[in-house]
């Protein structure tokens, strides 16, 4: 179809549900204690829980709901995308910047990211995974998932351009997903050593 | 006029570079932290980086009939949200004790970073936007 609109879809969503920014900035400002305090347990547990639901939203995303999305027809998608991918723009990076920032504290706390550490090359490694992963994620997954939302706020949403973005963000998702695999690799490496 | 239509400028593809770049040259200074180690490598990413950036914003100047309202619209709040991230990157550096020209090539690749991303965004959404 060269212009496949898709009419009477209802635009009474927000694309940043604000709802959930106190939310988002309690999460901020714990981390920022946990980071100017220093403390082990705080800081293991931004990394620990930020990344637990980091690794197992991406390949629940990837693997799961990716799929059942890409069989579901044009409508649907965008039914299911106006509920879903709101929550998305606010969740993922809260959780990625909560387990980077307290990743990284943790490994100096530690002594991970000294070169004579026995961590330091699995750390530099989880370094390079999440440096690939934030250029897919932030490069094409965010901004199809912003594309996607911005269409369908239109009076008349085109199907052609939701189906092209969201075959984007879904692809990307599943490589993320793929590449959360090493992440768990290499993390269960490092506390095992 | 509808702006998905247009042939428009590698906008996107230039900030993915952008992105790479300095994701590539954090990542190389951070693993040698804190030792030190030659910052050629990080320099030349930084530098880089903040050519394209320019390329990017020469190139976004000469676009007429742009969907200009949304671009906007998006890059002002990407802006805002990335300005936290950045700020809680640069405080971490500091309060790690970075100092010297590492916390000057760090502060210049996260100022980057939040500078191409709403560039990114707001370009992906404004191509298909009705102008």
């Amino acid at each position: 179809m060269a212009h496949d609109v898709v009419t009477e879809q209802p635009k009474d969503f927000k694309i940043i549900p604000t709802s959930a920014i106190p939310l988002v900035a309690v999460v901020y400002i714990g981390l920022i204690i946990a980071v100017a305090t220093n403390r082990l347990w705080a800081l293991d547990f931004f990394h620990v829980v930020g990344g637990g639901l980091w690794t197992g939203i991406d390949l629940f995303l990837g693997f799961v709901i990716g799929p059942i999305i890409g069989k579901m027809s044009i409508p649907a998608r965008m039914e299911f995308s106006k509920k879903f991918m709101p929550k998305m723009v606010l969740l993922m990076p809260t959780l990625v910047i909560a387990t980077l920032a307290g990743g990284w504290q943790l490994a100096r706390h530690e002594g991970f990211i000294l070169s004579s550490d026995k961590h330091h090359g699995w750390v530099v490694a989880s370094m390079i995974v999440v440096g690939v992963m934030a250029v897919v994620a932030l490069g094409f997954l965010e901004p199809a998932n912003l594309g996607v939302l911005f269409e369908l706020k239109k009076e008349r949403p085109n199907g052609e351009v939701i189906g092209k973005l969201m075959k984007r963000f879904l692809y990307t998702a599943g490589l993320t997903g793929a590449m959360q695999v090493a992440t768990l690799i290499i993390m269960t490496r490092i506390a095992t050593l | 006029m509808n702006t998905r239509a247009k042939k428009l400028p590698p906008v996107s593809e230039i900030s993915v570079v952008v992105l790479a770049l300095v994701v590539a040259g954090g990542v190389y200074l951070a693993a040698h932290l804190p030792k030190h180690t030659s910052l050629a490598f990080t320099t030349f990413t930084v530098v880089a980086a903040a050519v394209l950036v320019l390329v990017n914003l020469v190139l976004l100047t000469r676009l007429t009939g742009f969907a200009w309202k949304t671009f906007f619209q998006v890059a002002k709040w990407t802006l805002f949200a990335y300005a936290i991230f950045a700020a809680a990157l640069e405080y971490i550096f500091v309060k790690d004790g970075v100092r010297g020209s590492v916390l000057v090539l760090m502060s210049a690749t996260i100022v980057i970073f939040a500078v191409n991303l709403p560039i990114h965004f707001g370009f992906t959404v404004a191509r298909y936007a009705d102008n």
